[in-house]
């Protein structure tokens, strides 16, 4: 309305401190502290970190606080901070095979080397309702074990003793970097999986799905997840050498691949990578699958038309961010072209209203 | 977080000067999609990212900036988009299209000719005019290599069987010094005409698609048709029913639930210049503020709340 459209300012304002008051709450109940937030919404602030792309817990929890829970939004804070941080260099590439992990599981060995460690995993807890959680949370003395000594080897490096599965050769050229440069295709590897890494959990998951259920199967075994603490470690010109700088806890997957060779690659095992910031198992096996399905090409398997084969439909529809602002632009004014419309249909309706009266 | 935490006009240099490199390959290439590395902005894709950009990379600290919505400069997203550049980058703001250096728009050109010197800054949300034809990038990147628009005209000749007119209102199609096919925005095909030869500078950017691409000043911008259909750039029926122009571009409101409506101007400023030179229309009051008359119609209007 002319008159509506007025006062825009004021509204907005009015909005922002009505929306202010409802993060907040009933102030009789207690304020949530950061640090409630980071310890106990734990995989709330990975899944932030993960998709924002940026490690750091406490300001994952703060974007947590402010979006009031809604994690989209809150990885939106995270990535709008993060563009704007300089960049002091890169760091070296993370040894995984360094990793303390807190959990490492094989489901292709039923042992092997650096054993199985289930971790803190909801996977065999039965799904009922801890009412006692409701009251009080205290947990009594859990048991512990010494610490795994050593590096911890993966399995697709064992199978690869034996040449049953595909080379990963090292490779040093520099990746490139997706947010600072255009997204061109066809993408790179390194490029796709930085762009699955960020990419929405939900739209990962499904992808991935779809290729269990037929769409561009693939056939995959967890060859290994692990979770667990890494070391990140930075060139320092001015004293020659590498220094640790910090360490960052990430979810590692590997999946085995069937593949009964094609016309350029003999009959051998095929890999996926999954590599996601804090536990998030569900997107680092996801991620793999997603990846494995997007190799169709250097591996000269056919297109089958399947979602998940496709570089362009996947990478460029796996940003939450960008797909929830474009989604919702819709509710912004769009009058002008409505009008446009209306008087195209009013126009193209008379047309046919008259031709139908001309026939009577 | 203070706001001096943050670069003149929000983005770092860097930033701006990989947006100016876009914008001058996009000018030395009218109509050419130039892909650009867009940043994660603080208002969402969707609100005009693509555009905050632009403008922030053309923005230096003695220019004057409108930014309208709706052709309107009192909308929520243009107050939003306008605040953030005065908060940012501390720039003059004007309300008066003569008097901007950079307008920032969505959705409309404004009414009022533009001049030399002046930036008119397009907010896009998707840049390749061949997208609904082709959803593929790969593809329509090849197309317009090859200058392959026919399947553009196959569209547009079976708007013609099918409904006898072009059915495209807005967002309509222009080929740009006869080489690129180019979106011009969702502006209404009411302003196409507005887009050749303009003596400003007309940048286009689209944020989540990571493109910039413009129209330099003086350009030839076609709109696409056929002989026997030429184009026609249309309106509603009407004139202003505040300041009596009969050459703006209308918004209809309705004004109650029993099917009254006015149009006005959608170009605020346009419409409040008129007003205060003394014309009106059928409801408008002469010599009165464009403020005033709205006030006055609160009272009948009321019940359609602040929605936008």
């Amino acid at each position: 309305m002319y008159v509506a459209v007025k006062g825009g300012e004021r509204a907005i304002d009015n909005a922002h401190a009505w929306l202010a008051e409802e993060r907040r709450g009933d102030p009789a109940v207690s304020e949530l502290s950061l640090a409630q937030i980071r310890v106990q919404l734990k995989l709330a602030v990975n899944r932030v970190m993960a998709e924002g792309s940026l490690f750091d817990p406490d300001l994952a929890a703060l974007a947590i606080k402010q979006s009031r829970g809604d994690l989209i939004e809150a990885i939106f804070l995270i990535r709008a901070y993060r563009t704007t941080l300089p960049r002091h260099g890169a760091s070296n590439p993370i040894d995984t095979a360094e990793m303390a992990v807190d959990r490492r599981v094989s489901a292709t060995f039923k042992d092997l080397p650096g054993g199985q460690v289930l971790g803190p995993t909801f996977d065999y807890t039965h799904r009922l309702l801890d009412f006692k959680l409701a009251a009080e949370g205290g947990v009594g003395p859990v048991a512990t074990a010494p610490a795994t000594q050593g590096p911890v080897p993966h399995v697709t490096e064992m199978l690869n003793r034996d040449g049953l599965i595909e080379e990963a050769p090292r490779d040093d050229t520099p990746p490139p970097d997706l947010t600072r440069t255009p997204l061109e295709l066809p993408a790179s590897r390194p490029l796709r999986l930085q762009a699955i890494t960020r990419g929405d959990e939900g739209f990962i998951l499904s992808m991935a799905y779809s290729t269990q259920r037929g769409y561009g199967r693939t056939h995959a075994f967890v060859g290994e997840l692990r979770i667990g603490a890494v070391a990140v470690e930075m060139e320092i010109p001015e004293l020659g050498f590498a220094v640790e700088i910090g360490e960052i806890e990430v979810t590692e997957c590997e999946t085995v691949n069937q593949f009964k060779g094609s016309k350029t690659e003999p009959p051998q095992f095929t890999r996926g990578y999954g590599l996601v910031f804090g536990q998030s198992e569900r997107k680092a096996i996801a991620m793999s699958l997603v990846d494995r399905a997007l190799r169709w090409k250097e591996l000269g398997e056919d297109f089958s038309g399947a979602p998940a084969q496709d570089e362009e439909f996947v990478l460029y529809h796996a940003d939450n961010i960008q797909a929830t602002g474009f989604l919702e632009h819709i509710k912004l004014p769009h009058y002008v072209d409505f009008q446009a419309e209306l008087e195209l249909v009013r126009r193209l309706r008379a047309e046919t209203m008259a031709m139908r009266e001309a026939v009577q | 977080m203070t706001d001096q935490a943050y670069n003149f006009a929000y983005l770092d240099e860097q930033t701006k000067r990989m947006i100016r490199r876009a914008i001058l390959k996009g000018v030395a290439v009218p109509g050419y999609q130039v892909p650009f590395a867009s940043r994660e902005m603080p208002m969402p894709y969707g609100w005009g990212t693509g555009g905050v950009q632009v403008t922030a990379a053309c923005l230096v600290p003695e220019d004057r900036l409108k930014v309208i919505d709706q052709g309107a400069d009192d909308t929520t997203n243009a107050v939003s988009i306008r605040k953030f550049f005065q908060r940012t980058a501390g720039v003059e703001v004007t309300e008066a299209t003569a008097e901007a250096t950079v307008i920032q728009t969505r959705h409309r050109i404004p009414e009022t000719a533009l001049s030399e010197g002046q930036i008119l800054v397009y907010q896009v949300p998707i840049p390749e005019p061949l997208r609904f034809l082709e959803p593929r990038e790969t593809e329509t990147r090849k197309m317009h290599e090859l200058e392959e628009y026919g399947l553009m005209h196959v569209k547009l000749y079976e708007d013609i069987a099918r409904h006898g007119e072009i059915a495209t209102s807005y967002a309509y199609p222009v080929k740009v010094e006869g080489r690129y096919v180019m979106d011009p925005s969702p502006i209404p095909k009411f302003d196409n005409p507005k887009l050749g030869g303009n003596a400003a500078i007309q940048l286009f950017g689209a944020g989540r698609e990571q493109r910039i691409y413009a129209v330099p000043p003086y350009t030839q911008v076609v709109s696409l048709d056929f002989d026997d259909h030429p184009f026609v750039a249309s309106k509603a029926p009407h004139d202003c029913d505040l300041c009596g122009a009969s050459e703006s571009y209308l918004d209809e409101v309705i004004t109650d639930d029993q099917g009254s409506r006015m149009y006005v101007c959608s170009d605020t400023d346009f419409c409040a210049t008129r007003q205060e030179a003394g014309h009106h229309g059928r409801l408008g009051v002469p010599q009165f503020s464009s403020k005033k008359i709205a006030k006055s119609l609160e009272g009948f209007c009321a019940a359609e709340g602040v929605t936008e």
